[in-house]
């Protein structure tokens, strides 16, 4: 019997309404892996992104091609690097990060860093078209612009972590092979549906993804709505 | 803060044989000019003579091509308020404690201070309205008290009234005035002859990203010295 | 940020994520089938139970699984190709392996649909050899794992053993996991070679059936590898050596003993 979108549906609703624990621990674990992987990735690549939208380098085009090809990196290839990175064999092997949560929030951070960064450097590059001489007529130096331009930015950057969240929740190939999808450990919602479809589960692996979809679009609506009003009031 | 016991000592600025050119094009030809005194400049001429050009030059916005631009003595304080004034995208008091800050007021200081520029400017009671909502008037006028904030010993403004109605212009002409008497130089550009005649005590004329004449206001009023002046009171188009 | 201090506070991190740090373990590297079949779920609490130590499974096709030992990022080895695995031994990577397990492999085709009931007429073949003739001759769809897995490993050998060599378009390498090749044999209505407890847990069958099985050739043998504490001193040689002596002991044959689906045993012990 092919199953149903409506069992898929039920199955969904149950795992929510069950509160089935072993389903809320690897919903808890894929939001601390991902949420950690932003932070770190905005930690780095805002400003990163800011210093590529104000200064002029010597190669500075050939940085925002990689950042933008970088962007399209197959998740798989991420996965792949960071595995034999972070494996024992490997050069950062000694800290035994392989099939670790740490391991799966590098892989992420690969991902989504180039996303942040470039997105990052649009749209301070812009702000800062409008701001140039404003700041330069205060006397401001190139470093200390960049926080007044990330802060000034912020609803468009809210924009671009959102972008690496989403990016990094609904990633499977990387996690999978830097995690292992070990039970209890790694395993995250995309993984799990991929074990769920590998027992041929359809509905039960479809309702995992219906239940991360719902979780990822609150997360969405949640900043969305914030940012709108925000950027509302401040014009 | 009303007075700034450096009137009359502000350094005189010197253009000499200043040009700018873009991809080959010049939009500026070789110009000596000098600026001095405590005085209130108005650099006039139709659109694309280089008037604001000329200010970026001198406000240090932009390098010349060719020539040299100095202050005869220090570099003295500066500020300047552009046709669309640029705010951040917070209130109008962050706006101007932001100013502050940058400028290394200390931080305890910087609410009364900008309280007090708010209110001087008719700000007050938008303090902690968003600045990117004022209206345009308004807008400008919170550029002005950012700019007052600076106790600049030199104030730039760039065509400040271009796009605002008659009211909000006579409001910024008001703050000019008021930057005057509190020692500060002006520098100003404008279209606007009737403008310039409210306003001005020396003239500046450019046509074409050439200097036509400097001259004192009461003299260009009454009888310019070149023939492109003579044409620009009439209000005829010459260029 | 140097990398040391970063990558060690990632570290740090990881344990903190890490919602079982506190108890010892040890890391497994295993198939896809002793997974998907549910069986580690039921021997792992036992041997949690008996020892205080959790065993993390990676399940992952066999020729990975042997990277990955091979690498040094698993303490333990549980995998179904025996001649790898004694070749794993003779290269210095193992100390030692031991017979564990046997389950079979069984041969599923279609037994309704668009392509009628066994197109081949497999279920009536003398062995397998002659089963997978049948198929070559009919060139009836044949979905590979093409995964360089066990299963996949086992299924070359039998089609060498009927000096075929499979083509395509009718025999299709997949280069999947043995769960999505059953998803993808049902949807194509395809014969494919899987391994009896994948099977058994299998849900999306749709019109899949098994139509042979039994053949001595079809022995599927699982064995355990004791990985050399020479060449990667990190690893947690001492767990291992506990994991692999109680699969080998009465209570863990026992426990595998137990392990049914829809009462039917599907992994028959067979340390010696």
């Amino acid at each position: 019997m092919m199953p149903t979108s409506d069992s898929a549906f039920i199955t969904a609703l149950h795992l929510v309404l069950d509160l089935d624990p072993t389903l809320l621990a690897i919903v808890a674990l894929s939001l601390q892996v991902s949420l950690a992987a932003v932070l770190i990735a905005a930690l780095v690549g805002l400003p990163l992104g800011a210093a590529l939208a104000l200064w002029r380098f010597p190669g500075r085009g050939l940085v925002i091609v990689v950042l933008n090809a970088l962007m399209g990196l197959p998740p798989v290839v991420a996965g792949l690097a960071v595995y034999l990175l972070l494996s024992r064999a490997g050069p950062l092997g000694q800290f035994g990060l392989l099939f670790t949560p740490g391991a799966m929030v590098i892989a992420q951070v690969v991902l989504i860093l180039p996303i942040i960064a470039a997105l990052t450097r649009q749209q301070i590059e812009e702000l800062h078209g409008e701001y140039a001489e404003q700041l330069a007529s205060l006397g401001l130096s190139r470093p200390r612009r960049i926080p007044t331009l990330l802060w000034d930015a912020r609803f468009g950057l809210l924009t671009v972590i959102l972008a690496g969240f989403g990016r990094a929740s609904a990633e499977v190939g990387a996690v999978m092979m830097v995690g292992g999808n070990i039970d209890g450990v790694t395993r995250v919602m995309t993984t799990a549906i991929v074990l769920e479809t590998g027992k041929g589960n359809l509905a039960l692996a479809l309702g995992l993804g219906l239940v991360l979809l719902v979780l990822v679009t609150l997360i969405n609506g949640a900043a969305h709505l914030l940012g709108e009003t925000a950027r509302r009031r401040l014009g | 803060m009303n007075d700034l016991s450096h009137t009359g000592i502000i350094s005189p600025l010197t253009f000499e044989a200043v040009s700018v050119s873009h991809r080959g094009q010049p939009l500026l030809h070789p110009l000596d000019l000098r600026l001095s005194g405590c005085r209130r400049t108005l650099v006039m001429g139709p659109n694309g003579a280089g008037k604001s050009l000329l200010l970026r030059l001198a406000h240090g916005l932009l390098p010349p091509s060719g020539g040299r631009i100095r202050w005869e003595g220090s570099t003295p304080r500066q500020a300047m308020v552009f046709q669309r004034p640029v705010l951040l995208r917070r209130s109008a008091l962050a706006n101007l404690t932001y100013a502050l800050a940058v400028n290394g007021t200390p931080r305890r200081q910087r609410q009364a201070l900008a309280m007090e520029a708010l209110d001087h400017f008719g700000l007050a009671s938008l303090a902690r309205r968003p600045a990117r909502v004022l209206s345009g008037g308004e807008q400008q006028r919170l550029a002005l008290a950012r700019a007052w904030l600076l106790r600049p010993q030199v104030l730039f403004l760039d065509e400040p009234t271009a796009a605002l109605d008659p009211a909000a212009i006579k409001a910024v002409e008001a703050a000019v005035l008021d930057f005057h008497r509190r020692g500060t130089r002006i520098v100003m550009t404008s279209h606007d002859l009737h403008q310039a005649r409210r306003l001005a005590d020396e003239v500046i004329l450019l046509n074409g990203g050439r200097l036509v004449e400097q001259s004192d206001a009461a003299t260009f009023f009454r009888e310019p010295r070149s023939d492109e002046g003579r044409a620009f009171l009439r209000g005829e188009r010459v260029w | 940020m140097t990398p040391r201090p970063f990558l060690a506070a990632l570290a740090l991190m990881g344990v903190a994520l890490d919602a079982q740090a506190s108890e010892p373990y040890l890391t497994l590297a295993s198939t896809t089938s002793t997974e998907q079949s549910g069986l580690f779920a039921e021997l792992l609490p036992a041997f949690q139970a008996a020892t205080g130590i959790r065993v993390r499974v990676v399940a992952v096709g066999t020729g990975q699984a042997f990277e990955i030992a091979r690498r040094g990022d698993a303490d333990a080895l549980l995998v179904h190709d025996a001649q790898a695995e004694e070749a794993f031994v003779a290269e210095g990577y193992g100390s030692e392996r031991a017979d564990v397990m046997v389950n079979d492999f069984v041969l599923i085709g279609p037994a309704g649909g668009p392509a009628g009931a066994d197109p081949a007429g497999v279920a009536e073949a003398e062995s397998i050899l002659d089963a997978l003739a049948r198929i070559a001759e009919a060139e009836a769809p044949f979905a590979s794992r093409g995964d360089d897995s066990g299963t996949h490993r086992a299924e070359r050998r039998l089609w060498e053993a009927a000096e075929i060599t499979p083509t395509a378009p009718w025999y299709r390498e997949l280069g999947s996991g043995m769960g999505p090749t059953l998803n993808t044999a049902a949807a194509m209505g395809a014969y494919v070679l899987a391994d009896r407890a994948t099977w058994a847990a299998f849900a999306n069958r749709q019109e899949l059936a098994l139509l042979f099985e039994g053949d001595e050739r079809l022995f599927n043998q699982y064995g355990s590898v004791v990985i050399d504490a020479e060449r990667h001193s990190h690893l947690k040689h001492n767990l291992a050596a506990q994991w692999h002596a109680w699969l080998l002991s009465d209570e863990g044959q026992q426990a595998i003993a137990d392990f049914t689906v829809d009462g039917q045993p599907l992994f028959f012990p067979n340390a010696e």
